[in-house]
């Protein structure tokens, strides 16, 4: 890359296998802050899994993740938050049957001086997150899946950004919503890239996320097939990156890129 | 007629949110002029709840009327509430096994397992090492078994969590593997009697705890209750949040109190039998008077320690970090872990919990019976399974209450006590709460639906 900061996240020959099928096969992809980096590819080209290795939902086989230059021990859900890693997953990962707030402090609960869940104090903060995110939204004490999905999905968003994350995963941010909801996650997204802070976008479709993205990594059959700026390609040429594996001139090819023609 | 509740900004906001920002949202959310609608949601009663509260009056009453006043009477009621207590306090651990979508078949035979090792514990091992009527062996007797149902608690959730073999084989083999246990232990003899103070566990004219007493147990429950309406609306000042009508507190409050102190009025107006009073006015030098000795039983041991047990247990699953983590596993298992909650020893917890439920019962019912038999508990994990699900636990996972399940429990008995009140054969008592359960869980079902 151009850049000589540290990345804010390096993510080096990982790779993942189940049952002898290689879904991410010496993958490497890195992140700096303030910058999204959108992971493109088709379903089963094995983004997710990748994504899912950095927070915790999957152990790699093989490869290194670095966090501000320094290697990272993450093995579980719990290690990646430890490290500022948050994650917005593409099934939202809420449970539905508990209200907003629940499934905000999920796993990190307040707790009353005597060991007792602080419902109010949950709720106001509760309160006071969404109503920057959706400020329409005032469904406090309803279970979740009483929400539209739009709720849901800023539900799911309030409990990433909620513990000042350094490290944002976006799973198809945007595959449930309608155009207005999905205009507010752009929005948002800029805003916590101003905040310096540095996100994953995963999606299948480049039209979601070519505009916000300020780099796109590519992948095809578990391998990188390369990294380009936003800003050196066309979206034709990136469509031709994820269907091909074809790699324009100005992009910087990976193990999975196409043998030459 | 005046159209302006007490919480109105906070529905106006609401309405204005779901017309501005969500058009799909089902029209059944918008307040209504309703007054009954407004009723409910100003007192957030449970309608579930009342539902339920309205199916026992009415089991109730029919049984009054088809018993010519014999089950409306402190006497029939003090019984009842005796024989619920073993089942409900089962029931509340039910609760937590059957959120998380796991279901323990092993309770009853748990439930005889441990009554058989307490009283071999009491009546054969600590006799020998302390001597007759120590006044510890009660106490020791009922660690000793809180301890082994704990234990067998425990290695079900490990199997099932860590084994990841399923919780109703697993349970399943647990209910023949503990019910062979207890035959084993005394090779199926029975064991009796218990100690004197271990028996007050299990009811009867000494193990009630008087009029006085229960006045006090009443007045404290009203005291708490009131207290707890109060500190809820102080959290909810703390951060101006939308509160219920002051009206609606006051309901709620007297609504509290008034069932409570019904209820003791109801154990203190039930008389000790005239042989057992005049023996205890003789042993305590108290003339006998004309119209016979009234000392009122009050509340009994048993359903004082079931009423503690489902206060408790509704804490757990309301206000600690482990309740909300059980209704989250059920809710989404794969949420909850990618929360990063240990699912496996949360599923190791609950069914930990479910075993030392059990040696409560286990304490209750063996003192009751004053003895210990192999077959003691047969069927109770289908009276507790029943008991939860009457009482809206989902067997889908994700929903369930304490209280609904103690409930349920109780409308179960009432069914049971009423039948053999009435004079119903056995086989047809067998086949209405057959029937009556799966009528119950098939109208919970369309409440459901409807109330999407």
């Amino acid at each position: 890359m151009t850049e000589s900061r540290t990345p804010l996240v390096e993510m080096n020959n990982i790779s993942i296998s189940f049952g002898g099928i290689h879904a991410v096969d010496n993958a490497s992809v890195d992140l700096y802050p303030g910058e999204v980096v959108a992971v493109l590819g088709h379903n089963g080209a094995g983004k997710s899994t990748l994504i899912k290795i950095l927070s915790g939902a999957y152990r790699r086989d093989s490869g290194d993740i670095l966090i501000n230059g320094e290697a990272a021990v993450i093995n579980n859900p719990r290690d990646a938050k430890t490290y500022g890693i948050e994650t917005i997953y593409q099934t939202l990962a809420v449970a539905d049957n508990v209200d907003a707030a629940a499934n905000l402090y999920l796993g990190r609960e307040l707790r009353t001086p005597w060991g007792t869940l602080d419902d109010v104090a949950m709720e106001h903060k509760t309160r006071e997150v969404m109503g920057r995110l959706n400020p329409n939204f005032q469904r406090f004490k309803e279970p979740v899946k009483a929400l539209s999905g739009g709720q849901r999905q800023s539900v799911a968003i309030a409990r990433a950004i909620l513990f000042d994350a350094r490290i944002l995963i976006m799973d198809e941010p945007t595959a449930a919503l309608g155009p207005q909801e999905t205009a507010q996650v752009g929005e948002l997204i800029k805003q916590l890239k101003k905040e310096g802070i540095g996100i994953f976008l995963i999606s299948h479709d480049i039209h979601d996320v070519f505009d916000l993205a300020d780099r796109v990594t590519v992948m095809k059959n578990g391998r990188v097939v390369g990294h380009a700026r936003t800003q050196d390609v066309t979206k034709d040429e990136v469509l031709g990156m994820i269907i091909l594996g074809k790699v324009p001139e100005k992009a910087i090819p990976g193990p999975g890129a196409m043998a030459n023609v | 007629m005046s159209c302006a509740p007490a919480n109105e900004p906070w529905e106006h906001a609401k309405a204005m949110a779901e017309l501005t920002h969500t058009p799909s949202t089902p029209l059944t959310a918008r307040p209504q002029a309703n007054a009954v609608t407004r009723f409910f949601r100003a007192t957030e009663i449970d309608t579930r709840l009342l539902g339920m509260v309205g199916a026992l009056l009415i089991i109730w009453v029919g049984f009054e009327i088809l018993s010519d006043g014999l089950f409306l009477t402190p006497r029939n009621l003090w019984n009842l509430s005796v024989q619920t207590a073993s089942v409900s306090v089962m029931a509340t651990g039910m609760v937590l096994v059957i959120v998380t979508r796991n279901i323990d078949l092993s309770v009853g035979s748990i439930l005889g397992f441990v009554g058989m090792v307490m009283a071999v514990t009491q009546a054969e091992i600590l006799p020998k090492l302390i001597g007759f009527n120590h006044p510890a062996i009660w106490i020791i007797a009922l660690l000793v078994g809180l301890l082994v149902g704990t234990a067998i608690g425990a290695l079900h959730g490990a199997i099932i969590a860590f084994l990841k073999v399923p919780s109703f084989i697993v349970t399943l083999g647990g209910l023949l593997v503990w019910r062979g246990g207890a035959w084993f232990i005394t090779s199926g003899r029975t064991v009796a009697p218990m100690d004197p103070t271990y028996r007050l566990m299990g009811g009867g004219t000494e193990g009630s705890i008087g009029a006085t007493a229960s006045w006090i147990v009443g007045i404290i429950a009203c005291i708490a209750i009131v207290g707890t309406i109060i500190n809820s609306r102080r959290q909810r000042q703390r951060f101006g949040f939308p509160q219920r009508p002051m009206w609606a507190e006051y309901f709620l409050s007297a609504l509290g109190c008034v069932l409570v102190l019904g209820a003791v009025a109801v154990v203190n107006s039930y008389p000790w039998p005239t042989a057992i009073a005049r023996r205890y006015a003789d042993a305590n030098g108290i003339a006998w008077p004309d119209g016979g000795l009234f000392i009122a039983h009050g509340i009994a041991v048993p359903v004082l320690i079931a009423i503690v047990i489902g206060i408790i247990m509704t804490f757990i699953s309301t206000r600690l970090r482990f309740g909300r983590y059980v209704f989250a596993i059920g809710g989404n298992q794969e949420a909850a872990e990618l929360a990063g909650i240990k699912t496996r020893w949360v599923t190791v917890k609950i069914f930990a919990l479910m075993g030392a439920l059990c040696a409560v019962a286990a304490a209750i019912s063996t003192a009751r019976l004053n003895a210990a038999t192999n077959a003691q508990g047969e069927l109770d994990e289908l009276y507790t399974i029943a008991a939860a699900v009457i009482g809206g636990t989902s067997l889908g996972g994700g929903m369930g209450t304490i209280a609904g399940a103690m409930l349920g429990a109780l409308v179960m008995q009432s069914l049971q006590s009423g039948m053999v009140l009435v004079g119903i054969d056995s086989p047809l008592q067998r086949i209405v709460v057959g029937v009556v359960l799966v009528v119950a869980v098939w109208l919970d079902t369309v409440y459901r639906a409807r109330a999407r």
